[in-house]
């Protein structure tokens, strides 16, 4: 019976169907399976394989959105009963993302926040637009790992170096790694202004969240 | 001095991918989301306005809706045409609906050298060189900023940017890398200075000012803002949707008509509200994201489709269209520029676009090519020579020529084939020499191309600035570069 239910967790994460997945953990929390063991067997299972098959050119974007959607629904669901356990999900890192004051690009930062989730990270997306000290002040909230930040603009791009001086002058620059991408971003910026990370795009964006986590 | 501006007028035969019933859908269709689901404006301006005239406005969202009579009425006092004017009046643009010109494109961030062919960041030189090379390109009408200034501070770079075009041609200018007002108010300023004060430039705006609309349906504060001090000096003023299937608008191509057509008419319609009469045009750069990757394409069959839809949209509320064709993601002037760049122009200039953006651009916007741009102009002067298409006349069915000429033989002789042969097409970068000859050099279009730009930059003077003119802006500059960002 229970590999019937983990097969249809990992089923509705497949098919990106959110109110599936949630009566899914429901029912987890009902029948008494652990929600870890519900989340690792079931929902991760099913996130696996459509990481997989995207890597793999056969599912688009889109399915790797629904699914991480649905995987969400399920452990909201579940998190109440991990707390009632006194247990917790593993989570490979905690990631605040954003984009930058003064731009409004939204896609490749949300993209970049949904390959981290979908991979393990717990990431706080802010939006766009968003001040310098906002991000501050969410990653001592969350105790953050990570902080992404996003830009598109040549004018906004500045922000980014401007973030890491404040970090510095507020004295926590050693807490968190900071993570930079957006079009006009490169390499060399990125040493430039002494970030820790840089990516072109949003699967490399997880390899170096991975390798920041790595102490790399 | 600049030559004649080449356009498209008077075409031949047309492209219409929507039929009448189409547009009459898309149009009820965008009226019905305007109204119900609404169009964020986060700018207390730009609300106010809304509200005054009786939309409903959820201050807390930024989100208006605005019955369809109030957007239908506001269209109205759009002026159906009007001219682009240029610092030389010989290079005026009527955008009368028998024109297609051509802009550069822009605002890209990193250069392919001329000299070096490394790729590295923009600077302001960059934008004065390219401007002067725009110039001297009959194909090129106006003006985009092709670059970015990254040399000048962010918050004086879009002033510095317009300041070295018009230092470096007398062609009509249009920025889109103005976001906030108070940028917009210095444009305005700067402008006015070049065009000989206020009423000057109201009745002759030798600058115009294009903004993004935020798919899906939103618009940016700045944008609206630095929009409405333009309109109100008289510039005229387009709003561009780059709604892109799949990611920030519907999969299916006919949704994301419908999702742009909300977002650029309810911000004409704003224009309209606060200045009726001032000059406004639509502007639309539609696109599919990429599947896989959730990348930007620019460039693929629905784009070119969206490129002769999106005219057609235009006609419909009777303003000019400004349409991002020459849009490719190839990484060199290669095989997938050319085919990009050729079909979506085509489909462009088959429905009579006003405007094309642009010429010059790799990467998805992001690197500048001298090679491309001179391509590109190509490519147009080509689409240009197809839309004049077949005469039939007594002259040019020629049967005394073919007559005198009769069976076997050869036209080479005939004083017809003389006085016609002009007006066949010319090739200027096609490799159509023997094959000994490239295997010998192993060069192509892209060198050609290269070799023309180098050649063009040693060379071209523009009709420069009367000195005193060029030091007030090089004071103001100054002087906007010394205040605090804002
Ligand atoms: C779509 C688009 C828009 C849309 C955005 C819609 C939305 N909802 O997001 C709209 C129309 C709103 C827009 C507006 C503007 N835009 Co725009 N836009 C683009 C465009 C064509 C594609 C961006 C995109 O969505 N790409 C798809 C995503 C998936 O890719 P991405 O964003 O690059 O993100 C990937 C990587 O960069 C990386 N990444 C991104 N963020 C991060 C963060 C971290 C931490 C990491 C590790 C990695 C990472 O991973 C992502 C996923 O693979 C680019 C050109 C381009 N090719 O980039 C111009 C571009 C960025 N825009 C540009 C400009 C100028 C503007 C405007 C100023 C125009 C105007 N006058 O209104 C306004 C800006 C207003 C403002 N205040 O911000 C310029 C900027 C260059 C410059 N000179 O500064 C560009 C380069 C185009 C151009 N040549 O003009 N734009």
């Amino acid at each position: 019976m229970s590999t019937d239910i983990f097969q249809a967790m990992a089923q509705s994460v497949i098919d990106g169907e959110k109110e599936e997945a949630a009566r899914l953990a429901r029912q987890a929390v009902t029948d008494g399976i652990d929600p870890l063991v519900a989340i690792d067997q079931g929902f991760v299972a099913g996130m696996r394989y459509v990481g997989e098959q995207y890597t793999l050119g056969e599912m688009f974007l889109p399915d790797l959105v629904l699914a991480a959607e649905a995987m969400k629904a399920a452990i909201a669901e579940l998190e109440p009963e991990m707390a009632r356990r006194g247990t917790a999900r593993q989570v490979l890192g905690t990631v605040v993302i954003g984009t930058v004051e003064g731009d409004i690009h939204d896609i490749g930062k949300t993209l970049v926040g949904t390959l981290l989730s979908a991979n393990g990270f717990k990431v706080y997306d802010l939006g766009v637009n968003v001040p310098l000290q906002t991000f501050l002040d969410k990653a001592l909230e969350v105790n953050a790992d990570i902080i992404g930040l996003s830009t598109l603009l040549t004018t906004t791009m500045i922000n980014q170096r401007k973030f890491v001086q404040a970090l510095e002058a507020a004295g926590v620059r050693s807490r968190f790694k900071v993570l930079v991408g957006g079009a006009p971003v490169t390499r060399s910026w990125a040493a430039e202004i002494g970030a820790d990370g840089y990516s072109e795009d949003a699967s490399g964006a997880v390899q170096a969240a991975i390798q920041l986590m790595q102490g790399g | 001095m600049a030559g004649n501006i080449l356009s498209i007028s008077q075409p031949r035969f047309r492209v219409q991918p929507l039929s009448e019933t189409d547009i009459q859908r898309i149009h009820e269709a965008t009226l019905h989301v305007i109204e119900h689901v609404g169009v964020r404006f986060p700018s207390p301006r730009a609300l106010e306005l809304w509200q005054a005239h009786g939309a409903q406005v959820d201050l807390h969202t930024s989100t208006v809706r605005a019955p369809a009579a109030l957007i239908e009425k506001a269209l109205r006092s759009a002026p159906p045409t009007f001219t682009l004017a240029a610092r030389d009046p010989q290079q005026d643009l009527p955008l009368d609906g028998d024109h297609v010109f051509v802009g550069t494109d822009g605002c890209g961030v990193e250069v392919l050298d001329l000299e070096s062919g490394q790729r590295r960041r923009s600077c302001l030189q960059d934008v004065a060189d390219i401007a002067r090379t725009a110039d001297a390109l009959e194909e090129i009408g106006f003006h985009w900023v092709p670059v970015s200034a990254q040399d000048r501070p962010a918050h004086t770079r879009s002033l510095h940017e317009l300041c070295a075009i018009w230092g470096n041609s007398s062609k009509h200018v249009q920025t889109e890398s103005i976001v906030t007002a108070h940028e917009a108010h210095a444009a305005v300023r700067l402008a006015e200075m070049v065009a000989g004060g206020p009423l000057a430039l109201r009745q002759r705006p030798i600058l115009s000012i294009m903004q993004c609309t935020a798919s899906p349906l939103a618009q940016d504060g700045g944008s609206l803002e630095a929009a409405l001090v333009a309109a109100e000096a008289g510039l005229p003023v387009g709003f561009m949707t780059m709604a892109s299937a799949g990611s920030t608008a519907p999969a299916t191509p006919a949704g994301t008509l419908v999702v742009g057509n909300a977002e650029v008419i309810s911000a004409l319609a704003l224009m309209q509200l606060a200045f009726p009469g001032a000059p406004v045009f639509y502007a639309a750069a539609q696109t599919a994201m990429d599947m896989r990757t959730g990348g930007y394409t620019g460039g693929g069959p629905e784009d070119f489709l969206f490129g002769a839809a999106s005219n057609q949209l235009a006609d419909f509320y009777h303003v000019p269209l400004s349409m991002g064709s020459f849009a490719t993601g190839a990484k060199l002037p290669d095989w997938q520029a050319g085919v990009e760049n050729s079909l979506s122009t085509f489909m462009a200039c088959a429905s009579m676009a006003d405007m094309l953006l642009g010429v010059g651009l790799l990467h998805g916007s992001r690197i500048w090519s001298y090679e491309q741009m001179l391509l590109d102009c190509e490519i147009f002067a080509i689409i240009r020579r197809v839309l004049q298409g077949i005469r039939v006349d007594e002259d040019s069915l020629a049967l005394e020529t073919i007559a005198a000429v009769g069976p076997s033989s050869h036209y080479l002789a005939q004083k017809h084939t003389r006085q016609n042969m002009r007006s066949l097409w010319m090739n200027r970068f096609f490799d159509r020499r023997p094959y000994d000859t490239w295997e010998a050099l192993r060069d192509g279009p892209p060198d050609f191309a290269r070799a023309k730009a180098r050649q063009i930059l040693a060379s071209h003077q523009p009709q420069g600035m009367d000195e005193r003119l060029s030091a007030e802006l090089g004071d103001f500059l100054s002087y906007l570069d010394a205040e605090e960002p804002a």
